[in-house]
């Protein structure tokens, strides 16, 4: 049978979960959701290419 | 002026004016403000800014330099206010930047750090146009790197709004992680409960039979306490308050639900439903979510806006008389401030030098300008309009005049009755009415068993679970409010809409609102040629009058103003006489021009009266000795507003206009609108307005509405059952208002009053679908025809209903 397998999966299961959910909360606690937007866009500039800069990306 | 088609601005894209095209030069700018950008930005070696901006294909207006000095910004009382530490030796501060509009304004302005020596970092949050800037103040003052800012395009304000922000930062986390831990523990408890819904599950090993029900208890108990505390909290607020609202039913059925399963489980019998408790406390959260979302928008634009209002001063030295910008927070009783011509007052206190014309409106209403001069007393916030003027401070801040009307403001919002919503109202009812049936089906089915009467009671809680009818209206409210915020109305609060879907009392304000609020050419009784004097004298001067001959002439007048060439000479008491080709003229009130011994015909002194009669005020040109035109000004009535007044009237609104100008002015503008006198009432101090606000509010059945836009009225918008200011009011009316607008034109009011209607349409739909939802489903569960499990499967289908129904709905003509 099968069964025995859950005895170990599922506190695994349930360790996973939490240590997600204590993800969350740090993720949340540093500000990480306050600003949505800008970060889409910053994202999209290449790392400084130097002052003069290059056209296009 | 004509504007060549195929040349762009090289900064911000928009057609050059033919006469500002240059064939020879490399770039080409629509004016001098986008080239002295353009020349910052290379200058800097940051032209990938372009480059970005192309991919965007943004083609929006760019922000302009305002030449600002900034140096208020390192006077120490501002620091105290704003500037805060970042750490060693370096100071932080967060600006509120005017024009940031597009990706390339955020790559941009995260690179002031290679403009700005001693520019450690900066931050932008583009949804709010926030930049947080980290600097050394060792190597680089904050004058310097705002005036950047401002050369770059983006004039900065320090922004306001840091603690009250925090705050609500702290509120908004701790609403995340509420919705975080509800929804973890939602979806594994749904994960466990497909376990239980094979019809075979009795058969499964009973160690895991057992400890998925344990694990689920679990999760479900955690989900309740934690972040199910907030319906606990609500109930018991509305307990206190004896108004039922949503929170009630909501905590009930939880607790119910919590405890009849936490009992099967302990006793290891029957069926356990967790995770329609578990999901119950995620959704109603997320809807929750939305509904604080939505308004805090509206909030954000408000202080945003406030942050724009001056902060600085010009003090006056009182032994070198030399002039320097320090923060208004700074000044003190006795010293003395320069205000220029064009700048707002910014304290209350005496003149003690020069003499010109004041722009009161803001806390009078009153559109005419008043003349003052040494010795007269004036307050903060009002414009002076012609000259330059030394006051002495009386009292500065919250002690001006402006400043205990914004206590009155906050005062009156507090005092205004909680708005009873269409969906707490139902909520009462149903609380009673599902607690009764509950008691009912328990009392009915115990004669069969025990066992079935529980169930049966507690399939009833969880179906009728008001899961819908608690989404009903903040869904169909954000769905309308995102919709309208589209088109310039930005809706504070979700009961506005309630409120203004039925007719009520509509009271306008005139200046600003029913009117432009400036003064224009009204009225003219002459020929073209006094026209055109008229026009080439009042460019010569500087007078308020004067700016609005020049600037309504200029509209309408199409003759071309050709260089007339003019001599003139302005006298006290606002009249103006000169030579023009050789022959004298003299242009002023009826009495400066027979003072000035010209001839006025019995023809021109009945369009003088007739002008009069009118509400306006009446200019005379006389020209060699004798009057020859006629020009009557006023604040006219907008295009717009008798066909929407009327169209109001119809649709069963009062409406009745309430000024703190003249009467004979709110009179005349009132005729023009098709009101009755009676319901026209003028010479209104800002506390009389409060007064009749708040009369009408406490005698009435149906809405009462305020509109308005200046200072004068943010105390009675704030006090109304729904206030709403127009665009280009005093920042003071917009904090108070629950409604606001942010384009120009009074048919804003009409798309208001229509979306609410529509809005309140949708609600109802959606609590009619929960309410028929719960009749069926309750009628089976109380006919023992569902359990518990069918009950909490059918549960978020009533749910999924009500948020297609709100998202697929047209309000707001979207």
């Amino acid at each position: 049978l099968t069964v025995p397998a859950l005895y170990i999966v599922f506190p695994l299961a349930l360790v996973i979960a939490a240590v997600a959910v204590i993800a969350y909360i740090w993720a949340t606690r540093s500000g990480q959701f306050d600003d949505l937007d800008t970060p889409g866009m910053r994202m999209l500039h290449d790392e400084d290419d130097g002052p003069s800069g290059k056209s296009g990306n | 002026m004509s504007v060549s088609q195929g040349v762009k601005c090289d900064h911000c894209g928009l057609p050059v004016p033919a006469g500002l095209v240059e064939p020879e030069a490399e770039h080409q700018f629509c004016c001098n403000g986008c080239k002295m950008v353009f020349e910052a930005i290379r200058g800097c070696g940051l032209d990938r800014y372009y480059a970005i901006k192309d991919d965007l294909d943004d083609t929006s207006v760019q922000g302009r330099t305002t030449g600002k000095q900034y140096e208020e910004f390192d006077d120490g009382a501002f620091a105290d206010l704003y500037v805060r530490p970042a750490g060693e030796n370096l100071h932080s501060i967060e600006l509120y930047l005017e024009s940031v509009h597009c990706a390339a304004c955020v790559w941009l302005i995260e690179r002031l750090g290679q403009v700005v020596k001693g520019v450690i970092q900066t931050r932008l949050d583009y949804g709010r146009s926030l930049a947080r800037i980290v600097w050394d103040p060792e190597v680089v003052k904050l004058s310097t790197i705002a005036r950047t800012l401002d050369s770059l395009g983006y004039p900065c304000h320090p922004y306001r709004g840091v603690k009250t922000r925090d705050v609500r930062r702290r509120e908004d986390r701790s609403h995340l992680i509420r919705i975080g831990i509800a929804g973890a523990c939602a979806m594994n408890v749904m994960v466990i409960a497909f376990g239980f819904y094979d019809p075979n599950s009795q058969d499964m090993d009973p160690v895991l039979w057992h400890a998925f029900r344990w694990a689920s208890l679990g999760l479900t108990l955690l989900s309740l306490l934690w972040p199910g505390r907030v319906f606990y909290v609500g109930a018991l607020a509305s307990w206190r308050t004896r108004m039922m609202h949503m929170d009630v039913p909501v905590a009930l059925a939880l607790t119910l639900g919590m405890v009849w399963n936490a009992l099967n489980t302990v006793r290891g019998v029957g069926d356990v439903y967790f995770e329609s408790l578990s999901a119950v406390i995620f959704l109603l959260l997320i809807g929750r979510w939305i509904q604080h979302k939505q308004q805090r928008a509206a909030h954000d634009a408000v202080e945003l806006l406030c942050s724009l209002t001056p902060v600085s001063a010009r003090k006056v030295d009182p032994d070198t008389g030399d002039v320097q910008n320090v923060p208004v927070e700074a000044l003190q009783s006795g010293d003395r401030v320069e205000v220029r011509s064009g700048d707002s007052i910014p304290v209350d206190g005496v003149v003690v030098e020069g003499a010109s014309d004041l722009d009161a409106g803001i806390l009078t209403g009153e559109s005419r300008p008043v003349p003052i001069g040494a010795n007269d007393l004036v307050h903060a916030g009002t414009v002076n309009l012609s000259r330059r003027l030394v006051v002495e401070v009386h009292a500065t801040g919250e002690a001006t005049r402006i400043g205990r009307l914004m206590q009155l403001v906050e005062q009156s919002a507090k005092d205004r009755p909680p708005v009873v919503r269409l969906a707490d109202r139902i909520a009462h009812w149903f609380v009673i009415a599902v607690v009764f049936l509950a008691a009912l089906t328990f009392g009915g089915w115990v004669f069969v068993s025990m066992e079935e009467a529980v169930d049966h009671a507690v399939t009833l809680l969880i179906v009728t679970c008001p899961c819908a009818l608690g989404l009903a209206t903040p869904l169909a409210v954000i769905a309308s409010v995102g919709r309208a915020a589209q088109r310039g109305i930005l809706i504070k609060g979700g009961s506005v809409v309630e409120q203004l879907a039925r007719s009520g009392l509509l009271l306008l304000d005139k200046t600003g609102t029913l009117t432009a609020g400036r003064m224009e050419l009204v009225h003219w009784y002459g020929d073209d040629a006094a026209k055109a004097l008229l026009l080439a004298a009042e460019r010569e001067v500087s007078h308020p009058i004067a700016a609005a001959v020049v600037r309504s002439l200029e509209e309408s007048h199409s003759a071309p103003a050709e260089a007339m060439s003019v001599d003139v000479s302005q006298h006290l008491g606002g009249g103006l006489t000169g030579q023009v080709a050789g022959s004298p003229f003299c242009i002023g009130s009826p009495k400066f021009v027979q003072q000035q011994g010209c001839a006025i015909s019995d023809e021109h002194q009945r369009a003088v009266e007739d002008v009069l009669g009118r509400a306006l005020t009446p200019v005379l040109i006389a020209r060699n000795g004798a009057a020859c035109a006629v020009a009557g000004f006023g604040d006219p009535v907008r295009d717009d507003a008798p066909a929407i007044i009327a169209r109001l009237q119809r649709e069963g609104w009062q409406v009745r206009i309430i000024s703190g100008d003249h009467p004979q002015v709110v009179h005349a503008v009132g005729a023009q609108l098709g009101l009755n006198e009676i319901d026209c009432m003028g010479a209104l101090a800002p506390e009389d307005k409060l007064h009749i606000v708040q009369e009408a509010v406490r005698g009435a059945a149906h809405p009462v509405v305020m509109v308005g836009d200046g200072a004068n009225d943010a105390a009675a918008l704030a006090a109304a059952d729904v206030g709403v200011a127009v665009h280009g009011g005093a920042e003071a009316s917009l904090a108070a208002a629950d409604v606001f607008f942010t384009t120009e034109g009074l048919d804003r009011i009409e798309q208001l009053i229509d979306g609410s209607r529509a809005t309140m349409g949708v609600i109802r739909g959606n609590l009619g679908v929960s309410l028929g939802y719960n009749l069926v489903a309750g009628t089976l569960a109380i006919a023992g025809v569902i359990n518990p499990l069918l009950a909490a499967v059918l549960m978020p289908i009533s749910s999924l209903t009500v948020v297609t129904l709100s998202y697929r709905s047209r309000t707001f003509g979207a």
